[in-house]
C-alpha cells in the first residue's frame, strides 16, 4: 500500500470574482522513501495541492476528494487528528524563509516548542535536540546561535533553520514547497545538496514542489507535471527529460537555456496560464497548444499509461506530436 | 536597554521644556491680562497686583522664573483668581481623582478591547465577529459626552441603581458610570484595531508555519499571533491614555467627580491662566511619559528594534 | 514552434481582460453594501443640510412665543405647527437648528480634514522625499507637537483669543495634519525608490516638481482614505469643544452644541431635543466611517 494516496483531489476557492478551481481532480500516490517532483508554472496549483494535504488552505478554500496517509483519511480531518500528523508524520518547508519563521520568537523557542508539544520533552532536552538538528543542517556554531532571532540569520541560513525545524520529529514525508526560489543561485545549490543528504540520512519520502525543471532533474525519481490544476504528465525523471510525451512538458523543456547547445534559440510558450475562475471543460493547455484541435476545447482524455510507469493526459497520440 | 531609555529621555525632556515655553508665550500673547475685568481696577491696585504676581517684570524674566519654579520645585505658582490657593493645591485636589478613574478606564478599555478584537478575529465571520464589529462600530460614534447623559438617564433616572454623581473616595458605585463613559469609545477603537491586525497576522506565513508544526490553534494564537497583532495597537495606547485624562472635563461635568477637568474648565471660564497653564503642562508631561513607556514596550515586543 | 492563427485567437479570449486599478477599486467599493449605504446616507444628509431650509417654516433664530416656556408640552415634533422636529426649551425650531448645526459640523469636519490633506501631504511628502537630516528634524517637530495635549491647547486658544469660527478652524487645523504627515511620509519613503521616480531624477526634473508630479499623485489613495476617516474625528472634536460651550456662538450652532443642550434639558421632558441632533450626528459619523472603511478596502486590496 502506498504511504500517501491522493484520490480525486479538488481544491476550490471562493473569491469575489467567483469560484477558482486551483486543483482539479488530481490522483497521486507516493511510496515510502520515494522522491517526487511536482512541476508547474506559478498558478498551476502545485502549492495549493500541498496545502490541501497538510490542511493549511486559506479560509476561503475547500478541498474535496480523499487524501490517505498510511491508510488513514487526513483530508478535512478534525484539527486534533491533523495536528497529530503534522510535523510528526508529514512536515513542510515553505518558499520564503524570510517570512515563514516567526520574527518575534527566538529560533530556540520556535524549534523547541515542536518537541515539547509532540514528544513531551522538557525544555532543556528539547533545546539540546534542536542544537543537534541545527548541526545536522550545517549551521556553524549552532549552540551559540540557537538563541538568536530569525532576522539575525542570512536567507540561506534561515532556510536551513526552517529545514531543521521541519525534521525535528523525524517525519516520514517532507514536503518542500519551492524551498530555494527566494534564495540566491549559489545558496540554492547548497540547500538542494543539503536536502539530498538529509533525505538519504533520514530515509524519508520527499515531495519537491518547484517551477524549475533543472532542480527536479538532479533530485527526484519521479516527476508530475501540473497545468491548470490537472496532471498533464507523470513519469520517472530520466525518460521524461529524454522523451517528453506532452506538448506542455516539451514547452517547459524548450524554455530551459542549455550551455551545451550554443546558438539555439530559447522557445517560450506563447500566452499565459489560464484564468481559473472558469475551469476549462477540455484541456486547460489547449489555448496555448500548437497541436490542439477543436476536440481539445471540449474534452480531455483521462490520464493513461502509455509506457511502463509513464502516464499522460493528451488527446493527440505520442506519434502525432513528433 | 538602559541607554535606549536614556536616549528617549534625552528627547523627552527638551520636548517638555518646549511645551512649557510655548504655552507660556502663548498665554502672554493673549489680549487682555488676567486682571482685565468688566469693571476696570484702579491703576494703583492693578500695579500692585501685577507686582505681586511678577507681571511687571520683563517677559524673559517671568519665563525663567516660571520654568525654574517648575523644574526646581515642581511649583506652578499661585492661582490668579483664588488669592489664597496655589496651582499646586488645585492640581493636588483634582488630579488623584482623575488619575484613578482615568487609569481604571484605560485598563478596562485595553483589556476588553483586545479580548473582543482577538475573539472576533478568531471567529471571523461568525455571530461573535458580527456582534463585536457591531458593538465596536456603534460605540465609536458614542463619545463620552454622549455616553454620560445616556448612562445617567438609564442607571440613575430610570433604574435608580447608581448614584447620579459624586466621588466618595472612589467607591465602586461612583466609579462605574465615569469608567463606562470614558472607556467605551476607546474600547471600541482598540477592538477594531486588534481585530484588523489579528486577521492580517493570521494570514501571514509564519502562522502557516506554526500550524504546519501541528500546534493546537490555541497555542498558535497565544504564542505566535498575539504579539505581532498587538504592535499596531500599542501605538494607539498613548493617545488613548491622554484621552482618558482629557475626558475628565466631561466626566467631572456630568458626574460631579471633582477631578482635574472641573478645575480646568473653571479656570478657563475665569481666565485663570496660571491654573490652565499648570494643567496643560501636567497633561503634556504625562503624555510624554506615557509615550516613553510605549516606546520601551515596543522595543521589548519587536526584536528588530535595537536599543 | 508553429502557432496557427486560430490558436492565437483563442488565446486572446482566454486571457483576463485588463482593468485599470481605479476601475477595480470602484468595483470593489460599490460591492461593499455598508460603504454604499454610508455614501447614500451622507448625500441625503448633505442635501438636507444644504437645501432643507426651503422646507422650514421657522428660521433658526426665531422664537415661537406660543410654545416658549411650555416646550415640554407644546414643543413636540408636529407637522401642524411647522416644527417638524419640535422646538427646543426656548421655543426655537429644532428642524432648522439641526440643519444649521449639521452644516457647521460638516463644514468643520471637511475643512479640518482639508487642512490635514494639504498641510500633511506636503509636509510628509517633502520630509520623506528629501530624507536625511531634514527628514529627521521635520519628524521630530511632528513628534513634539503630537506630545502636546491639543484638546487643552485648543481650549486655551479659544479662551484667550475669543471664540470664533476662525479660531476653531485654526485650533483644529493645528492638530489635524500631524498624523497625516506621518502616514504620508512613510508612504513617500517607499515610493522614493520606485523606478519612475529614479527615472525622473536621472533626467534632471527639479525635486519639487517630482514631488508634485510623481509622488503626490501616488499618495492619493491612502490620503483619500485617511481624509475620509478624519472628517468624523474632526466632527467629534468640534462637538467636544462645542459641548464645553467654547465652539460656535449662538445663534449659530453645531451638532455637538445641540447635543449638549439636549442632554442638559432632557430632564425637562424634551427628549426630542437630544434625539434629533443625536440621530443626525450618529448617522453622519457612521456614514463617514463606513465610506472610509469601504475606500480603504477598495484601494488597498492587501487587507482583503
Amino acid at each position: 500500500m502506498a504511504m500517501l494516496d491522493i484520490r480525486d483531489l479538488t481544491v476550490r476557492f471562493d473569491t469575489p470574482d467567483g469560484t477558482v478551481t486551483a486543483v482539479n481532480g488530481v490522483n497521486l500516490s507516493l511510496d515510502r522513501g520515494e522522491t517526487l517532483g511536482i512541476v508547474g508554472e506559478s498558478g498551476s496549483g502545485k502549492s495549493q495541492l500541498a496545502f490541501a494535504v497538510m490542511g493549511l488552505l486559506a479560509k476561503n478554500g475547500r478541498a474535496t476528494g480523499s487524501v490517505a496517509f498510511d491508510g488513514r483519511e487526513i483530508l478535512n480531518a478534525p484539527p486534533a487528528d491533523i495536528n497529530r500528523v503534522r510535523a510528526t508524520k508529514i512536515a513542510m518547508v515553505f518558499q520564503d524563509p524570510m517570512t515563514s519563521l516567526n520574527p518575534y520568537m527566538r529560533v530556540s523557542d520556535q524549534m523547541a516548542e515542536v518537541l515539547i508539544h509532540h514528544k513531551g520533552m522538557s525544555k532543556s532536552q528539547a533545546l539540546a535536540e534542536c542544537v543537534r538538528m541545527l548541526d545536522a543542517v550545517k549551521i556553524p556554531d549552532a549552540a551559540g546561535r540557537v538563541r538568536l532571532f530569525p532576522h539575525e540569520f542570512s536567507g540561506g541560513m534561515r532556510q536551513r533553520v526552517m529545514i531543521a525545524m521541519s525534521l525535528l520529529c523525524r517525519p516520514e514525508l517532507l514536503i518542500a514547497d519551492e524551498p530555494t526560489t527566494a534564495l540566491d543561485v549559489t545558496v540554492q545549490a547548497q540547500i538542494m545538496t543539503l536536502l539530498g543528504d538529509l533525505r538519504r540520512d533520514f530515509g524519508m519520502a520527499t515531495i519537491l514542489i518547484t517551477h524549475d525543471l533543472g532542480v527536479v532533474a538532479g533530485f527526484c525519481e519521479r516527476v508530475v507535471v501540473l497545468y491548470g490544476g490537472q496532471i498533464m504528465e507523470q513519469s520517472p525523471t530520466d525518460p521524461l527529460f529524454a522523451t517528453p510525451a506532452h506538448p506542455y512538458t516539451r514547452g517547459l523543456l524548450g524554455a530551459i537555456p542549455r550551455v551545451d547547445q550554443e546558438g539555439e534559440e530559447l522557445s517560450a510558450i506563447p500566452g499565459s496560464p489560464p484564468n481559473m475562475t472558469r475551469a476549462p471543460k477540455g484541456c486547460p493547455f489547449a489555448p496555448r497548444c500548437a497541436h490542439a484541435g477543436e476536440d481539445c476545447l471540449d474534452h480531455l482524455d483521462p490520464l493513461t499509461e502509455f509506457a511502463p510507469g509513464r502516464w499522460r493526459a493528451c488527446n493527440r497520440s505520442v506519434e502525432e506530436l513528433a | 536597554m538602559f541607554s535606549f531609555v536614556v536616549k528617549r529621555l534625552a528627547v523627552a525632556v527638551p520636548t517638555l521644556l518646549l511645551l512649557i515655553v510655548i504655552s507660556f508665550l502663548l498665554m502672554h500673547a493673549a489680549p487682555g491680562g488676567p486682571f482685565t475685568q468688566e469693571r476696570a481696577l484702579p491703576p494703583q491696585v492693578l500695579a500692585n497686583l501685577e507686582a505681586k504676581y511678577g507681571l511687571d517684570q520683563p517677559l524673559w524674566r517671568q519665563l525663567v522664573t516660571y520654568v525654574w519654579g517648575i523644574v526646581a520645585h515642581f511649583d506652578f505658582g499661585p492661582s490668579f483668581i483664588y488669592k489664597d490657593r496655589t496651582v499646586n493645591e488645585i492640581i493636588a485636589q483634582g488630579f488623584p481623582v482623575t488619575l484613578t478613574y482615568g487609569s481604571v478606564s484605560f485598563v478596562v478599555a485595553v483589556i476588553v478591547g483586545i479580548t473582543l478584537g482577538v475573539a472576533a478575529a478568531i471567529r471571523h465571520n461568525s455571530w461573535l465577529d458580527y456582534l463585536a464589529v457591531g458593538i465596536s462600530i456603534g460605540a465609536q460614534v458614542l463619545p463620552n459626552f454622549v455616553m454620560a447623559p445616556l448612562l445617567l438617564l438609564t442607571f440613575t433616572w430610570w433604574l435608580g441603581w447608581l448614584p447620579g454623581g459624586g466621588w466618595e473616595d472612589g467607591q465602586w458605585q461612583y466609579m462605574v458610570m465615569p469608567v463606562i463613559a470614558l472607556s467605551t469609545s476607546y474600547m471600541a477603537s482598540i477592538a477594531r484595531l486588534t481585530r484588523a491586525s489579528m486577521l492580517e497576522v493570521l494570514t501571514s506565513n509564519h502562522i502557516r508555519t506554526a500550524r504546519a508544526k501541528g500546534l493546537p490553534e490555541r497555542q498558535v494564537i497565544l504564542r505566535h499571533a498575539l504579539k505581532p497583532a498587538l504592535l499596531p495597537v500599542m501605538s494607539y495606547l498613548g493617545p488613548a491614555f491622554v484621552a482618558m485624562i482629557t475626558g475628565s472635563v466631561v466626566v467631572d461635568f456630568f458626574f460631579s467627580t471633582g477631578g482635574i477637568g472641573r478645575a480646568f474648565v473653571d479656570s478657563a471660564l475665569n481666565r485663570d491662566y496660571a491654573v490652565m497653564l499648570g494643567i496643560t503642562i501636567l497633561v503634556g508631561a504625562l503624555t510624554i511619559l506615557f509615550n516613553l513607556v510605549v516606546d520601551v514596550l515596543y522595543g521589548w515586543i519587536d526584536p528588530k528594534i535595537r536599543y | 514552434m508553429a502557432i496557427d492563427v486560430r490558436a492565437m485567437d483563442r488565446l486572446a479570449e482566454g486571457e483576463v481582460k485588463g482593468r485599470s486599478p481605479w476601475a477595480d477599486a470602484r468595483r470593489r467599493f460599490f460591492r461593499n453594501k455598508a460603504a454604499v449605504a454610508g455614501m447614500v446616507t451622507l448625500l441625503l444628509i448633505t442635501a438636507l443640510a444644504l437645501f432643507g431650509d426651503a422646507l422650514a417654516q421657522w428660521s433658526n433664530e426665531e422664537i415661537d412665543f406660543t410654545v416658549m416656556g411650555q416646550a415640554a408640552q407644546l414643543g413636540q415634533p408636529s407637522i401642524a405647527n411647522g416644527h417638524y422636529f419640535g422646538t427646543d426649551d426656548l421655543g426655537r425650531d429644532l428642524y432648522s437648528r439641526t440643519l444649521q448645526g449639521t452644516r457647521i459640523s460638516l463644514m468643520v469636519g471637511i475643512v479640518g480634514s482639508l487642512i490635514a490633506v494639504v498641510v500633511g501631504t506636503l509636509y510628509g511628502a517633502v520630509s520623506g522625499y528629501v530624507g536625511g537630516r531634514t527628514d529627521q528634524i521635520m519628524m521630530r517637530i511632528v513628534d513634539i507637537l503630537l506630545a502636546v495635549p491639543f484638546m487643552f491647547v485648543v481650549i486655551l486658544l479659544l479662551v484667550m483669543f475669543g471664540r470664533s469660527l476662525f479660531m476653531l478652524f485654526f485650533g483644529i487645523g493645528l492638530m489635524s495634519w500631524l498624523n497625516m504627515a506621518r502616514i504620508v511620509r512613510g508612504q513617500t519613503l517607499s515610493l522614493k525608490h520606485k523606478e519612475y521616480v529614479e527615472a525622473a531624477q536621472a533626467t534632471g526634473v527639479p525635486t519639487f516638481t517630482i514631488i508634485l508630479r510623481h509622488v503626490v499623485p501616488n499618495l492619493v489613495g491612502i490620503v483619500a482614505v485617511y481624509a475620509t476617516l478624519l472628517v468624523p474625528e474632526m466632527i467629534l472634536i468640534e462637538s467636544f469643544i462645542s459641548f464645553l460651550g467654547l465652539g460656535v456662538q449662538e445663534p449659530l450652532t453645531s451638532l455637538g452644541a445641540l447635543i449638549s443642550e439636549g442632554a442638559r434639558t432632557i430632564y425637562y421632558g424634551t427628549t426630542w431635543q437630544l434625539l434629533w441632533p443625536l440621530a443626525f450626528f450618529i448617522a453622519t459619523l457612521f456614514s463617514f466611517f463606513f465610506v472610509g472603511d469601504g475606500l480603504r478596502d477598495a484601494l488597498d486590496p492587501k487587507d482583503r
